[in-house]
């Protein structure tokens, strides 16, 4: 018995020591400074802002498959399959591709290119009227959109980083939806970050093949047997020199997106802002092959999310380093090259939720939340010493090494303590009580039935453990679903609720066990509890 | 000290009393969520714009209404932030409807707040205290997740309950939860609070506590069973109450002081919050003695009635 008591409290000074150091590490400068490094405020804490945004993955399934839909035509031709149309025949669905008006004859030679190793992401099938479909395989379809999605993360991250945000968290969210959380801590005006993400900066640059239009029906009207299969329509961005006019190009980029290696912001030789930009090696030999066999007559548009920034006559051919003017502001071509030098999202983006709390807001909330956990404890405290005398100081020691439990894991977890995550450490108060009480309820109870003190407790620990044990691991299961499903500041209560909760089955079962087991141990078998 | 020594009080005979009780409360609160105030959700559920602005003195609301209108800005809702303790602030909250933020535009209703209030309080200064901006496709999707939250967090504790006791004690301590959730509801309804994202974690914190004062009792029923099997299962069950009711009465009035303490200093950020487990505490510790334990009797007469086994299953549980 001495023996285990002995190492009982071995164990609980451990745990004992181990929490404080995770709550203050080894003391380094004030308690203050040890503090704020080790407990993590949440945004709703300490000011900041919280975004959700989702990533448009349907939009670069599109692309790989307007991609797709280019190569196929090229190729059919080349393999003398003519007189098809490709399309993607439903917009909902743009896995999607049918090739329609195969001959008869050349269904074989047809086949031949479905087969060629380039389509492998793609299920073959044929259709009644003769015409074939390829439709992208689910595994490919979520392998597009899970890079899709890294990829974006990726690039949010460089732009934060940038932007110059400490400690930033960026994050996939949710439960598959495409989500990503970003945490801006001491930003309070998301406008301009907002700005910054949302850009897509998607730099492409097309062969033109048409116009410019004055408007859309001009273009149409140019065009009377319909635009081209390969061809799209682009309009300018409004900025002087391309205007509101619409161009024809080609529907696949020579280069884009990830073409890019590098961006810089630099002058022309009228000391106009622009963009200089560097391709990598092999979208460089690509801009060499194309710029090389449309020299001297051959037009590019230069086309920024979908606008056209610039029209430019190919003079030369060009292999690696370009150059992108259009009366920007020096500020615009700073902020674009930096758009550019991060790499281009591989989809848009859609804003779902923002939650911006000033700094002031922050420590006024943790004020309040702490004045109240404090008042609710001692009044607690208060209570369970009057009522159950020298019993209370146990049940009082209970509370407090919960606490101090709870705070150390918070500590090693780096969990961020939200306001919710306060209420939820309120809560835990008043569960860390109950169980105090049933305890204590049941050992007076077998006080009365004519025990002795040494008896009465240790009946009275047994026939409350399995109560204890039974309404904490109900509360842990509800409190568990809560941070599965549960989203930012619900998810901080359930967790300081969990742990809590199981900090308050060690300190009410455990702890408070010692301190009456210590305390009879050397009182004769008829010495009276105070309880 | 002691409370409730030997207490002796027949609770099952007031169980018209109880049910009553119940009964009027549930049926005000559905009809007000019928037709009255409906469910009043915020802005985490609905979609739309929060903007909380602290002025520099007590603005008059009047005048942020009149320059909301000057600049077109249409359906916003003016909010005076007060506390329980301190009536008169400086703080108002601007909400605008789900229609202000976009997809396509989410900002835009934070904006147009701004802008106007710049317009307007150029002289007396305000600052901007705290932005939420839900969006349409984010708002319905936390709805849907709160559903399942609490869809499965009531299936979880029934199943454990299940596996620990018996399958009628998991849904007798259901139906009871259920109870609770359905008043504490229509108490937000019938004073028109809004429910937000924090007040469902205090739904389901209450149902937690709820379940937790309900298997006290239980587990008592569940040991006097297995020592005392001649008795009538409704003598067991007041004598089950009154066994425990110090405990219940102490631990639910110690957790109310808390959750007391957190609704009158936690501020407004907790307010809806705290409400809810101001009102679930109360409710909890009541359905568990008024509603959960006689359900369980209503369960054995029913049986008896079927001309099935009398007693009550209760497994042992091995202390």
């Amino acid at each position: 018995m001495g023996k285990s008591l002995r190492n009982r409290i071995i164990f609980i000074v451990a745990v004992l020591l181990v929490s404080v150091y995770g709550i203050i590490g080894i003391p380094k400068g004030g308690l203050k400074e040890s503090l704020a490094r080790n407990i993590h405020l949440g945004l709703d804490l300490k000011g900041g802002t919280h975004l959700v945004l989702q990533v448009q993955v349907v939009e670069a399934l599109s692309h790989a498959t307007d991609t797709a839909v280019a190569t196929l035509e090229d190729e059919l031709t080349k393999a003398g399959v003519t007189g098809t149309v490709v399309t993607k025949p439903n917009p909902d669905h743009p896995e999607i591709i049918q090739v329609s008006g195969i001959p008869a004859a050349k269904l074989g030679d047809a086949r031949g290119v479905f087969n060629n190793g380039n389509y492998a992401t793609y299920d073959l099938g044929s259709n009644a009227d003769g015409s074939q479909t390829l439709t992208m395989k689910v595994g490919a379809i979520r392998d597009l959109e899970t890079r899709a999605l890294d990829q974006s993360i990726e690039t949010i991250r460089d732009r934060i980083d940038k932007l110059g945000v400490s400690e930033p968290v960026i994050e996939k969210y949710g439960l598959g939806d495409n989500e990503i959380l970003v945490e801006l801590p001491g930003i309070d005006d998301p406008g301009h970050v907002q700005d910054v993400i949302q850009s897509t900066a998607r730099l492409e640059i097309h062969e033109v093949t048409g116009g410019p239009y004055p408007t859309d029906a001009d273009a149409m009207s140019a065009n009377p047997a319909g635009l081209p299969p390969d061809s799209m329509l682009v309009h300018g961005n409004g900025a002087p020199g391309t205007g509101d006019q619409v161009w024809m190009v080609k529907r696949v980029s020579v280069v884009a997106g990830t073409d890019f290696r590098d961006a810089q912001p630099s002058q022309d030789e009228n000391a106009r802002p622009d963009i200089t930009f560097n391709l990598t090696t092999a979208a460089g030999d690509r801009f060499y092959k194309f710029t090389d066999e449309h020299k001297g007559t051959g037009q590019m548009a230069i086309i920024l999310d979908n606008k056209v920034k610039e029209v430019a006559t190919i003079q030369s051919a060009i292999r690696d380093t370009g150059r992108i003017t259009g009366g920007f502001t020096s500020d615009q071509a700073k902020d674009l090259s930096m758009l550019l030098r991060t790499g281009s999202l591989p989809a848009s983006i859609k804003y779902l939720e923002t939650r911006t709390v000033g700094p002031s807001l922050g420590a006024a909330s943790i004020r309040q939340g702490v004045i109240a956990a404090v008042i609710g404890m001692l009044v607690v405290m208060a209570f369970m010493l009057v009522y159950y005398r020298g019993a209370g100081i146990n049940a009082d020691l209970a509370l407090v090494l919960n606490l101090v439990i709870l705070l150390g894991f918070l500590g090693y977890s780096h969990a961020s303590l939200t306001l919710p995550g306060i209420a939820g450490v309120i809560l835990t108060i008043g569960m860390g009580v109950d169980s105090n009480v049933l305890i204590f309820e049941r050992i007076r109870e077998e006080l009365r039935s004519g025990k002795t003190a040494a008896m009465a407790v240790q009946e009275g620990f047994k026939h409350a453990w399995v109560t204890i044990v039974d309404t904490h691991v109900t509360t842990i299961v509800s409190a568990a679903i809560l941070f599965l499903f549960g989203t930012g500041p619900v998810k901080g209560f359930a967790v300081t609720l969990t742990i809590g909760l199981l900090a308050n089955i060690f300190t009410a079962v455990l702890v408070s066990r010692v301190i009456f087991d210590a305390e009879l141990r050397n009182k004769d078998r008829n010495a009276a509890l105070s309880i | 000290m002691e409370l409730f020594r030997d207490a002796n009080i027949d609770w099952l005979g007031k169980k018209w009393y109880f049910l009553g009780f119940s009964l009027i409360f549930s049926v005000a609160g559905v009809l007000s969520m019928l037709f009255w105030h409906g469910i009043p959700t915020g802005v985490d559920f609905k979609g739309g714009t929060l903007v909380y602005v602290k002025f520099d003195s007590t603005p008059n609301e009047d005048h942020i209404r009149a320059a909301m209108d000057a600049a077109g800005i249409r359906g916003t809702k003016i909010t005076r932030i007060s506390d329980v303790l301190q009536k008169t602030s400086n703080e108002e909250v601007i909400s605008l409807p789900e229609s202000a933020t976009s997809d396509a535009n989410h900002d835009a209703g934070r904006a147009q707040v701004l802008a106007a209030l710049g317009a307007n309080y150029h002289d007396s200064g305000f600052t901007v205290q705290q932005v939420e901006i839900v969006g349409p496709t984010a708002g319905k999707q936390l709805q849907s997740q709160a559903w399942f939250a609490t869809g499965y967090s009531l299936l979880g504790m029934l199943v454990y309950l299940w596996f620990r006791f018996e399958l009628i004690y998991g849904l007798a301590a259901v139906a009871a939860v259920f109870h609770d959730t359905l008043i504490t509801v229509g108490a937000f309804s019938l004073i028109n609070q809004e429910i937000t994202l924090t007040v469902i974690a205090a739904i389901l914190t209450l149902i937690g506590y709820s379940m937790n004062d309900t298997i006290v009792v239980f587990d008592r029923i569940r040991e006097n069973l297995a020592t005392t099997r001649r008795e009538n299962l409704a003598d067991v069950v007041n004598k089950s109450i009154n066994q425990t009711l110090s405990r219940t009465v102490i631990a639910s009035g110690l957790t109310f002081l808390t959750v007391l303490s957190l609704y009158l200093f936690g501020g407004e950020v907790l307010h809806g919050f705290s409400f809810a487990l101001v009102v679930g505490i109360l409710i909890g510790t009541y359905s568990s003695i008024a509603v959960a334990a006689p359900m369980l009797v209503a369960y054995q007469d029913w049986r008896l009635k079927q001309g099935k086994q009398a007693v009550l299953p209760a497994k042992r549980v091995k202390a």
